[in-house]
């Protein structure tokens, strides 16, 4: 009797198992391809979609795709810019957004009560829906003129940085979190005398590396994986990011080959980096739900 | 008294200050736009025009809404019977007939055909002022209603499997959240090879299953499949999102709550429905809120995968915006688009709000 429970036991954990090695094999066999497929020529690349060898690397391996790929366009540009664009958005993002959190939650002044509803409220406006009359409104700002000569929006780093610097759900996630802490901590700072700036700055801003180390993971994601945005601003090469360096990979004949090493080089980064840091990636999605 | 008023008004002032970086950013990029475009969306601005922009009123919305009904009769000959075409139908007047400098038809100027079927020996036509935005409109509802409650639900139980005490499960939750981080465009351009007609992983995989008796599609070529196309793929690459915070609801549930209903002899069914459902309330109404809003921005795939095509046949909203305020540089129409899809959004989430409520 009890071996027999046993190998019940043991049948229903490897079907257990089974299902959720299927499922994931669902959720990652496009990702094999792409790498695998960036080391085959384009013509067997084509073939094998036919068969189980597109998942395999087999046959005439090389990383010719990659040669190629960095010779048809500057990728390591690309890179550094997406980098650039991305880092400096967060860095900003979170200072200002913390800021602004912090005076929402624990000053009390005249019109807290009205900014902070007018911000919850952008939150249900798409990004998508605002685009065109944000292009019109950079492409009439000024930004910088010196020695006779006019610098726009259009085509720069910052107009791809400050439109993204603030933004209503991270300022939420910080007025989320700062609303947890105990207010005795800042009453006691206050009668010893501290500034506002302290306390923020020595008392709040230590005490915040949960909802920090969100905010950034979500505003990374965001801003790494923009799109539209950057298509409609950059059109000189100078400051394009990696997205729309796609580009420059479907022209008259696709290379196909060629597109799978691109999108090998810009996913990896964010995969490993996802794969060092994913208890924090996944602890900051799950974040956003607990409070509902 | 005095120093009480010097107190408050030094904590308005750096409130002020502390919040007007991040608030005022917010107004120049997200709120003056949001103006912007209902302004636009009564003119007629255009990105580079050579005449002046016009207050032209609610004709933007009239161009984008207008519909119109038109029943015909067939075409008769000189006796006064039907005349028959050589499949042995009834022949129609053309649409234009009656939409075109009409006298008759004054209500209906300038509309297109938007969709018709026959009833009896009579034809309804359904016309609309844009067909294009109608089709976007008609999608834009379908992509939500399908993916919003499938996604939520594929998510759900994707939680409770990843929520089981397991060895290496944290191993398979990793790769069930992988696509999430994985740009929509680079997805959307891998899956254009699952979906390729001819050589295509789907129909290859379809075609072993089923010993070559599977005839290929072209899944994103054809208007019957393309949506539903984009529907998977979408659910494939966001579910991994919704699934962890589904998750985080599941591991706010207190064990005790589990031990109870073991104790009780609760199947797993009852111990489900009576314990984990009404423990997942708020997660339901945020995961719910969030897909749809998603949803409802739908824009990256179709611009990599079909670009409305074919035959309308994925058309959004958000992707007719786009190529309308930027492509065809109408900054006014583009602006009327996104105006209609947030009074969209902002009806569903109040009804969504409504219907959620605290019952007290």
């Amino acid at each position: 009797m009890a071996t027999l429970a046993g190998d019940n036991y043991r049948l229903r954990l490897a079907l257990r198992y089974a299902v959720l090695i299927l499922i994931a094999i669902i959720f990652i066999f496009p990702l094999i391809f792409m790498i695998v497929s960036s080391l085959k020529p384009d013509v067997q690349l084509l073939q094998d979609t036919s068969s189980l060898r597109a998942f395999l690397p087999v046959g005439d391996i090389s990383f010719d795709n990659y040669k190629n790929a960095s010779e048809r366009a500057p990728i390591g540009l690309f890179m550094f810019n997406s980098v650039l664009v991305t880092g400096i958005t967060v860095l900003l993002s979170l200072f200002f957004c913390s800021l602004a959190a912090f005076s929402f939650t624990f000053l009390s002044w005249r019109g807290r009560e009205v900014q902070l509803s007018i911000i919850i409220a952008t939150l249900i406006i798409p990004f998508e829906t605002i685009a065109i009359p944000m292009l019109l409104l950079v492409s009439k700002l000024p930004w910088l003129s010196m020695g006779g000569v006019e610098w726009g929006w259009l085509n720069s780093y910052h107009v791809q940085i400050i439109p993204f610097i603030a933004d209503g759900l991270t300022i939420f996630l910080f007025v989320q979190y700062f609303k947890d802490l105990p207010k005795e901590l800042i009453e006691a700072a206050r009668v010893e005398g501290a500034s506002w700036w302290q306390i923020y700055r020595s008392i709040i801003i230590p005490l915040s590396g949960p909802v920090i180390a969100t905010a950034a993971i979500l505003k990374f994601l965001a801003m790494y994986n923009q799109y539209l945005w950057p298509i409609m601003v950059t059109q000189e090469e100078q400051y394009r990011p990696v997205l729309v360096g796609l580009q420059y990979f479907f022209q008259l004949n696709t290379a196909w080959g060629e597109v799978m090493a691109y999108l090998t080089l810009i996913t990896l980064p964010v995969l490993a980096f996802y794969l060092v840091l994913q208890r924090s990636f996944i602890a900051s999605i799950a974040s956003t739900g607990v409070k509902g | 008294m005095a120093n009480q008023g010097s107190r408050l008004t030094r904590q308005n002032l750096h409130g002020w200050l502390f919040a007007l970086p991040g608030f005022g950013l917010m107004v120049m990029f997200v709120v003056i736009p949001f103006i912007f475009a209902i302004v636009f969306s009564l003119t007629n601005q255009r990105l580079i025009s050579p005449n002046p922009t016009e207050f032209i009123g609610v004709e933007n919305y009239s161009n984008l809404l207008g519909l119109g009904g038109l029943v015909i009769e067939p075409i008769k000959d000189d006796e006064g019977r039907w005349v028959l075409d050589s499949k042995g139908e009834y022949k129609y007047p053309r649409t234009r007939k009656f939409t075109r400098n009409n006298p008759d038809h004054p209500d209906i100027q300038g509309m297109k055909e938007w969709f018709s079927w026959q009833w009896d020996h009579k034809k309804v036509v359904v016309l609309a002022s844009d067909p294009v935005f109608m089709k976007a409109l008609v999608n834009t509802l379908t992509f939500v209603a399908v993916v919003a409650p499938i996604q939520s639900l594929i998510a759900l139980c994707l939680a409770l499997l990843i929520n089981q005490r397991l060895r290496g499960i944290n191993i398979f939750r990793t790769i069930y959240f992988m696509p999430v981080v994985v740009s929509i465009v680079v997805v959307s351009l891998l899956w254009r090879f699952i979906y390729d007609g001819q050589n295509g992983l789907l129909n290859s995989v379809l075609a072993s299953l089923t010993f070559n008796h599977f005839e290929p599609v072209d899944w994103l070529g054809n208007p019957d499949t393309a949506l539903g196309s984009i529907m998977v793929m979408s659910i494939w690459q966001a579910v991994g999102f919704h699934m962890v915070i589904w998750l985080s609801g599941l591991q706010t549930i207190s064990p005790t709550l589990y031990e109870a209903a073991k104790i009780e002899g609760a199947s797993s069914w009852q111990t489900f429905r009576y314990v984990t459902w009404p423990g997942l309330r708020n997660t339901a109404i945020l995961v719910g809120i969030v897909i749809t809003m998603q949803a409802f921005a739908l824009f990256a795939q179709i611009d990599v995968m079909t670009n409305g095509g074919p035959l309308d046949s994925t058309q959004t909203i958000v992707f007719q915006a786009v190529e309308r305020g930027y492509g065809k540089q109408d900054i006014s129409g583009g602006s009327t688009l996104s105006v209609v899809l947030f009074v969209i959004v902002l009806s569903i989430s109040l009804l969504q709000r409504f219907l959620t409520r605290e019952k007290n």
